[in-house]
């Protein structure tokens, strides 16, 4: 008999990964790439299921930073609290401050919550899990373009203007998502076997938006100030107000470093994430 | 001719945990150890078992492997190795070529859309892009026959046409692999039988694994059988009438069990074969064409003057075979004026029954059927000696002519 050279492709599954990390990478890019229309159709998905079963739609994806921005105007006006001077007006401050906290925290929840409500397909059929991660991605920036919209309106109305350094604001904001992402998709493995983690995720960023300058800018002095520079997601929240308010960036270094060591992090937490997911599966739903 | 070799499972094993919380420090562990690239012993940890257990085999194209065993024999378990959900703890899987699964219809619908759009969300699910849909959608609806529906959210559609729609999804795809299981048990007759056709057409081009409890469909369809017990392989043959045979005998024998008004009784029961004679709860082995005489001993209470007897015949898969009747097709009427108990015989010529275990119920009933006295199912045993392999019920040895 005639052998036959066939041009199948072959996949080979053992318990030893003993594929080297060259070929890891290289197959875990080509399903990303390979899986942005699978990404784009869940996302598709689940933004319009989202809004179909709605009347206000997509005002909840403010309604929640515009109430808890009342409250610290409130707070402010009333003289329960004196915040220092911002800079800007405080109304500015304090929505752009929490509009980019939900962003941020999206960004960071968004790789388990997409992992987890595709758990039962996850057990049936295979497909590339990357698109997973990549939707939760498409969902994030459209929900946070609306939000970007409403940012908008807010800097007409108190007069703050456009000023040049928006032409940064996409690059800066990709970084926020990225470096957010990158922190939540490390998270997903464990967080998916245990629901502990993101119970503590969400308790954690509770306390932590209190040593970020979401409401109330940094000290002049005092231990809050150093936790606060020192606290990673200070730049990432400040660059973005910064450069859709035009005022100077203060943590332009950290920034920059921490959207490469974001990137880096992606990397290994993208592979981490293929390599988990057989055995979340298995644990999970086998 | 033989096509190349499509699958090759060579010594797979899996093991799973029984304790929720020690598997999931497991896979902590696993996810630690499986990045770290640690070459496990395949020893068993506490509280584990093995579901899966070395596991061999090779199928090639246009091969078509049935899969059978218990509920929780490891069919599913090795399924979704094969598939590349989860991996084997020890042992290599190597597929070769576009592998298609039917385990789930309908992966990734929303309730919430429509018919339409949830094409698009399943046929991505299955590895579609959007030109392929693009093309195919037609075809689709056309194939779940729910045009009149395709626009109205899929949470509204019956769970049948949810399952006509994941199909004709999934039968669009040109796979060389095909995974199939227990999916066609759905739907109403017409469609099922219109699946039949769809994955006939589909596997005359690729290695199928097919996994069934439904052992028709398993002669149907399969050229080999691998039978599995406790995750590991019993048998693997390409006797499917063999496989199948040693999968009914993993079986227990059914207890005797007697339901009814009890205002009849069944007092004594013999088959008879030849010079083998078996009372209640034992087995008779006959071969294909014997006959068999039936005694019966039976005792109604005083007030019933007359009573209806019959007997059923079930198969292994408890589908009625036979009905024992009388000359005029309804029951034998025995009656009860002197009540006593009364013998009474039937006799069964000419035993067309399909190979393997049959059981015997006696029904006593009202003469209009309105009371059931005494229904006595599992009485006794009649194991059918034949070594054709059929799906069907009775194997009928016709004369035939040419004319």
């Amino acid at each position: 008999m005639k052998v036959q050279i066939s041009d199948l492709p072959e996949k080979v599954y053992s318990r030893q990964n003993r594929t080297n990390l060259g070929k890891l990478v290289a197959d875990m890019l080509a399903d990303v790439w390979s899986s942005h229309f699978l990404a784009r159709q869940f996302a598709k998905r689940d933004i319009s299921a989202q809004y179909r079963q709605s009347y206000l739609g997509i005002l909840w994806l403010f309604l929640t930073p515009i109430a808890s921005a009342l409250v610290w105007i409130f707070l402010n006006n009333s003289g329960t609290l004196s915040i220092a001077d911002t800079g800007m007006p405080y109304p500015v401050y304090v929505f752009s401050g929490t509009l980019i906290w939900s962003i941020l925290i999206d960004a960071i929840n968004s790789p388990t919550q997409s992992t987890n409500s595709a758990r039962d397909i996850l057990s049936k059929v295979n497909f590339p899990k990357e698109a997973l991660i990549l939707s939760g991605v498409y969902k994030l920036i459209f929900n946070s373009l609306v939000k970007i919209f409403l940012l908008g309106i807010f800097l007409l109305f108190f007069d703050v203007g456009f000023h040049l350094s928006l032409l940064y604001f996409p690059l800066v904001f990709i970084s926020v998502i990225l470096v957010g992402t990158a922190v939540g998709l490390f998270l997903t493995p464990i967080g998916l076997l245990y629901t502990d983690v993101s119970r503590l995720i969400t308790m954690g960023l509770t306390l932590i938006m209190y040593l970020t300058p979401v409401m109330y800018g940094i000290p002049d002095s005092g231990l809050m100030k150093i936790i606060m520079e020192l606290n990673p997601l200070t730049p990432l929240v400040t660059t973005l107000r910064e450069v859709a308010v035009g005022q100077d960036v203060q943590f332009l270094s950290y920034f920059l470093v921490l959207t490469g060591l974001g990137i880096v992090f992606l990397f290994i937490s993208l592979i981490i994430y293929r390599l988990s997911i057989p055995v979340i599966v298995e644990r999970l739903s086998a | 001719m033989a096509g190349e070799v499509l699958i090759k499972v060579e010594g797979v094993s899996k093991k799973f945990c029984k304790d929720l919380k020690t598997s999931l420090w497991y896979g902590v562990k696993d996810l630690v150890f499986g990045i770290k690239g640690h070459n496990s012993d395949g020893e068993l940890r506490p509280k584990e078992f093995w579901a899966v257990r070395d596991i061999n085999f090779e199928l090639r194209r246009g091969e078509c492997l049935g899969l059978i065993g218990h509920n929780g024999a490891g069919k599913s378990t090795l399924l979704k190795i094969l598939n590349g959900l989860i991996n084997p703890d020890a042992g290599t899987v190597t597929m070769r070529g576009r592998v298609g699964a039917l385990i789930e219809l309908g992966a990734g619908f929303n309730p919430i859309l429509t018919g339409r759009e949830n094409i698009y969300n399943n046929g991505a699910v299955l590895g579609f892009t959007r030109k392929e849909i693009d093309s195919k959608v037609d075809a689709i609806i056309d194939f779940a026959e729910i045009r009149d529906f395709i626009d109205m959210p899929v949470q509204n559609y019956s769970s049948g046409m949810k399952v006509r729609l994941g199909f004709a999804v999934a039968a669009q795809m040109e796979p060389d692999i095909l995974i199939i299981d227990e999916v066609l048990a759905v739907g109403d007759v017409g469609f099922r039988f219109k699946c039949l056709n769809a994955i006939g057409e589909l596997m005359k081009n690729s290695a199928v694994i097919f996994v069934s409890h439904s052992m028709p469909m398993i002669y149907r369809v399969c050229n080999e059988v691998m039978l599995m017990k406790a995750g590991k392989n019993m048998i693997f043959t390409n006797n499917i009438g063999l496989g199948v045979k040693e999968y009914y005998k993993l079986f227990k024998k059914g207890q005797e069990n007697i339901v009814g008004s009890r205002e009849a009784k069944v007092e004594s029961f013999e088959l008879i074969s030849g010079d083998q004679i078996v009372h209640a709860g034992g087995m008779i082995e006959i071969h294909h064409g014997d006959s068999l005489i039936c005694n019966l001993k039976i005792k109604l209470e005083a007030h019933i003057p007359k009573a209806s007897v019959q007997l059923v015949i079930w198969n292994e898969e408890m589908l009625p075979v036979m009905d024992v009747m009388s000359q005029e097709k309804e029951g034998f009427i025995i009656d009860n004026s002197e009540n006593s108990s009364q013998l009474i015989s039937v006799r069964l010529t000419d035993l067309y029954l399909n190979n393997g275990r049959h059981t015997v119920s006696v029904m006593i009933n009202a003469p209009d059927l309105s009371v059931s006295y005494c229904r006595h199912d599992n009485i006794a045993e009649i194991y059918m000696v034949l070594d054709t392999a059929s799906a069907a019920h009775v194997i009928y040895p016709a004369k035939w002519d040419v004319n």
